[in-house]
């Protein structure tokens, strides 16, 4: 843990948001993880996003369950909601808040072990219900809270600190997702952000459960010669062939928009999210696809990063319950539950 | 991009702001982390090194190394480097033990210093513990030169002055005051190996206008000439009404001299506005605060003589362009007064050489000096402080000092004058354990400490009553911590890095970061995390890393050496290390730093 507090240097002219806030007010806490975690990254990327997309932190609620990863939401956005739930029970937690409030931006943080482990069950079925939240899976393919045993995505192959190699096949969490229908679906690396960040922000602004699975280096216990989560064993094996770029606003828009994008999706807020670069006959809007690019990708010992499906058009847990417009919270507490008599009417009404 | 070679010492040198500005290269970071510690002997003589009057310059230096200080680029004021320096001095203990010795033998060569101010002292400071046999002529009775005759004692007290300049006469030097040189001919060929020439800037301009010998003559007086007399107890009184030419410092020291003397009503008459003053900006400040009225845009015209008596001075009121090249009169004005002190600027006066001594003199009529090694183009004789290249002040002699001692040292060796000691370096790691370092690492929000001033009722009663009361223990305690220990250096080592970005997320000044090698610096400027505005720091570019071919930078403007980007680097590829500038003077080994 470092030895002081991140210093606030008053630089003047010190840049704001539309907000007026700095990038240091979507700060949270110093973090306690190992120094070179992949994680302290995707934090840092998480206080970009945030901060570029104006969003008030007292709109963000984040979520984790238990591991490294689920420390993460402690470093950043200190004004935000936040909820740390028992070992793996993240996604139902969340499911409970957006249900009493679907206009929050719900930020789950989760790791290989409270994901693919514990929490295989609640994951597959937040994905089956399209819950409205960005699910950050921080995959570094080992127990590092632990010591360093294998966790359910490290590759057949790979090895321990100690050299022993893995024999169970792993859990691919891209391809689980895909076969379980969900809306949005990439794959990032701690070490790029140019990558990570326009990612995240689609996944802000998806209307939909967004799926990131994020390769994060555990620099302790899984970043040796053996492992293929290392920092150099996914900068030699990354394919980075699809580029999108997230365009929020509409000067943003007319001043980025590159003639030979291939595909664009106009997100539910206005925003655009456009492809620059696409492997040749793919289309991130195709399931099937996407599916044989996982697939063959993986065949050739390659890790495809980039935003690999999206479909806009999945209805999520409110419009499939038909909820109301106004958010649960909102609505007054006799509206909401209005007494034994009107039970007894309703009753009525089926007899 | 050509990586940064970091191991010339110039580079890390020259982000140590401070010493960078320093005309000595005085180690500030060091001497004010000994403060802190309250190491005030150490602190006194890691001062005393390099610019051998610790106690006179933290009260009356000009301190280039204030504005260039990183801390005001950081919350818009320097460290108070200056008067941290005068702590060390007032609270230190006896350093006797620790001071230069005499020689243990002399080396049978003599040197003659003219004029004892601190640049003749430096050099006899240099050279008399290298078994130099060093005399010393001064014209005045007693030593320090300028320091003692300009600068008013309620800014610097005489005993300051005369236990600094008795630390170097008590090595030995030959002082022979009251005699003023007045052929250099005479002097070379009086037995010298080598003179040095520290003699100042010892005449004040005078301003020939109407009625300037008409009569007044004994109420207009020279700025230097005036302060001069003040100081050696010549002068003690004043009229009410005194009337100041000039915008220097030493109009400034005039009129606070005039106030103590009996000055009522005392102006500083300007020609132009105010932001084109050469006096710095404190020391306006102080004047203000003693009530000396500033009046600007008033070009004297005459002096205004009745019977054969000062009464007034004629102006007239202009207007400036913008830029002040160009004014146009608009009135006249009679400004009465008792006194008048012209304090417009000194020039050099070396009517004591001889044309044909083999000394060229150039432009402005004044020598032709080596800038490195301070000789002149008549071998065996060399020039510092304002008598080489005009008025500049005592930390410049100090400067000019130390090299013409290595000259002298070279000269009188038998070896070539131009060839230096080389200038060393040492880096060493201040890592002491898991995030733990050998200095305070932390920012310190502070603000600059403000001086504490004798009360203004109390002031004028007493001439040599010092003004300034030093820094309280508290002050102390929060201005050291104001100090961003720029010498304190990230040192990056490109082949340990793994590139996880964790330095660039926890950097709290945005000063690092990862890019695609660019051909040159401008253009990678545009790449960086935090584009700075100063682009007079220079950028420390890393070698192609390995992973990703890209290369580390980082932009030195407002680094606070908080040390997170080494606490946070899983491979130790940043580390906090101490950078020292071995600086050679006279008599140092030329096998140093090799």
């Amino acid at each position: 843990m470092p030895s002081i507090r991140k210093p606030l240097i008053p630089l003047a002219p010190h840049a704001t948001n539309a907000l007026g806030l700095t990038v240091r007010d979507y700060e949270g806490a110093m973090s306690t993880l190992c120094a070179g975690c992949g994680h302290d990254s995707i934090t840092a990327a998480l206080v970009q996003t945030f901060y570029e997309l104006d969003m008030p932190p007292e709109k963000i609620a984040k979520l984790s369950g238990i591991g490294c990863s689920s420390k993460t939401p402690t470093y950043f956005v200190s004004g935000a909601h936040g909820f740390n739930s028992v070992h793996g029970r993240m996604p139902p937690i969340v499911t409970g808040a957006n249900a009493a409030n679907k206009n929050n931006i719900y930020i789950g943080i989760s790791g290989d072990g409270d994901s693919l482990s514990i929490g295989t069950g609640h994951f597959v079925h937040a994905i089956r219900k399209n819950i409205n939240m960005v699910y950050i899976i921080e995959n570094n393919g080992v127990y590092g809270l632990t010591k360093g045993q294998f966790s359910p995505t490290a590759d057949v192959g790979s090895t321990t600190k100690r050299g022993v190699p893995n024999e169970v096949p792993p859990i691919d969490p891209v391809e689980l997702a895909l076969s379980l229908g969900a809306s949005f679906v990439a794959r990032s690396f701690s070490g790029d952000k140019r990558q990570l960040i326009p990612i995240l922000k689609a996944a802000v602004e998806h209307h939909g459960f967004a799926m990131i699975d994020v390769i994060s280096p555990c620099i302790q216990f899984n970043n040796h010669q053996g492992s293929t989560k290392s920092y150099k064993y996914i900068r030699e094996h990354e394919i980075n062939e699809i580029d999108s770029v997230f365009l929020r606003s509409s000067s943003e828009i007319t001043a980025e928009l590159p003639a030979d994008s291939r595909v664009s999706v106009t997100m539910h807020d206005g925003s655009i999210l456009m492809f620059r670069t696409l492997p040749e006959n793919y289309d991130p809007r195709d399931r099937t696809a996407a599916m044989n690019y996982v697939h063959e990708a993986k065949a050739k010992g390659e890790v495809p990063t980039g935003l690999l499906y999206i479909d806009r058009e999945i209805p999520d847990i409110h419009d499939l319950n038909d909820t109301t417009e106004e958010p649960l919270i909102n609505i007054p507490f006799q509206k909401l539950c209005p007494g034994r008599n009107a039970l007894l009417k309703f009753q009525e009404s089926f007899q | 991009m050509k990586p940064t070679d970091i191991s010339n010492p110039d580079f890390f040198h020259s982000v140590v702001d401070c010493q960078w500005a320093c005309p000595a290269h005085t180690n500030v970071p060091e001497y004010i982390r000994l403060i802190a510690q309250g190491r005030y002997d150490d602190a006194y003589m890691v001062n005393r090194v390099s610019n051998v009057f610790p106690g006179i310059l933290g009260r009356t230096c000009d301190r280039p190394c204030e504005p260039a200080c990183r801390r005001s680029r950081v919350d818009g004021n320097p460290v108070a480097i200056c008067r941290l320096k005068r702590v060390a001095s007032d609270l230190k203990g006896d350093i006797t033990e620790r001071l230069p010795k005499p020689a243990q033998s002399k080396n049978g060569k003599r040197i003659a210093c003219v004029g004892a101010g601190p640049a003749s002292l430096t050099v006899a400071n240099d050279l008399l513990p290298l078994g130099y046999e060093v005399v010393v002529f001064e014209s005045e009775a007693k030593p320090g030169g300028l320091m003692r005759s300009n600068i008013p004692s309620f800014r610097l007290p005489e005993e300051v002055l005369d236990s600094e300049i008795a630390n170097i006469v008590d090595l030995g030097a030959e002082m022979r005051y009251s005699t003023e040189v007045t052929s250099l001919k005479e002097l070379v060929s009086s037995g010298f190996d080598a003179v040095f020439i520290g003699s100042g800037a010892p005449r004040g301009k005078d301003l020939e206008i109407d009625g300037r010998r008409a009569g007044g003559e004994d109420r207009i007086h020279i700025g230097i000439n005036w302060l001069q007399s003040v100081a050696f107890g010549h002068i003690s009184e004043i009229g009410k009404r005194v009337l100041v030419i000039g915008v220097g410092n030493t109009a400034m020291d005039c009129c606070r001299t005039a106030r103590r003397l009996g000055g009522k009503d005392v102006k500083i008459m300007a020609r132009r506005p105010r932001e084109y003053f050469k006096a710095s900006p404190w020391e306006l400040e102080d004047a203000e605060e003693e009530g000396i009225e500033i009046i600007v845009n008033h070009a004297p015209k005459r002096f205004v003589i009745e019977d054969g008596r000062l009464v007034g001075m004629e102006f007239e009121i202009v207007k400036w362009n913008e830029g002040a090249t160009r004014s146009e009169v608009l009135d006249t004005v009679v400004v009465p007064c008792d006194d008048v002190i012209l304090a417009i600027g000194q020039e050099n006066a070396f009517t004591w050489i001889e044309r044909d001594s083999g000394i060229e003199f150039g432009k402005w009529d004044m020598p032709v000096v080596d800038e490195k090694t301070m000789m002149s183009t008549l071998p065996g004789v060399f020039f510092g402080g304002d008598a080489a290249f005009g008025p500049k002040n005592i930390i410049w002699a100090v400067a000019h000092g130390h090299e013409a001692a290595i000259s002298i040292d070279n000269y009188c060796q038998g070896k070539q004058v131009t060839e230096r000691p080389p200038t060393g370096m040492n880096l060493a790691s201040q890592k002491m354990g898991l995030s733990e370092w050998s200095y305070h690492n932390d920012y310190n929000p502070s603000p600059r400490q403000k001086m504490s001033h004798v009360e203004l009722s109390k002031r004028f009663a007493d001439l040599s009553l010092e003004v300034e009361l030093g820094f309280s223990a508290e002050q102390t305690a929060r201005e050291v911590e104001r100090c961003l220990n720029c010498d304190i250096e990230p040192v990056f080592r490109a082949p340990l890095c793994i590139e996880c970005d964790a330095c660039i997320d926890i950097c709290p000044v945005q000063c690092l970061t990862m890019v695609e090698d660019k051909d040159d610096e401008l253009d990678l400027r545009r790449y960086l995390t935090a584009p700075a505005d100063n682009l007079d720091e220079p950028l420390y570019v890393s070698s192609k890393l390995a992973q990703t071919g890209r290369i580390m930078v980082k932009d030195e403007n407002i680094c606070v050496h908080c040390g997170l980007c080494a606490e946070r680097c899983p491979t130790a590829a940043w580390n906090m290390e101490k950078f020292v500038l071995q600086l050679s003077y006279a008599g140092t080994s030329n096998n140093k730093g090799k």
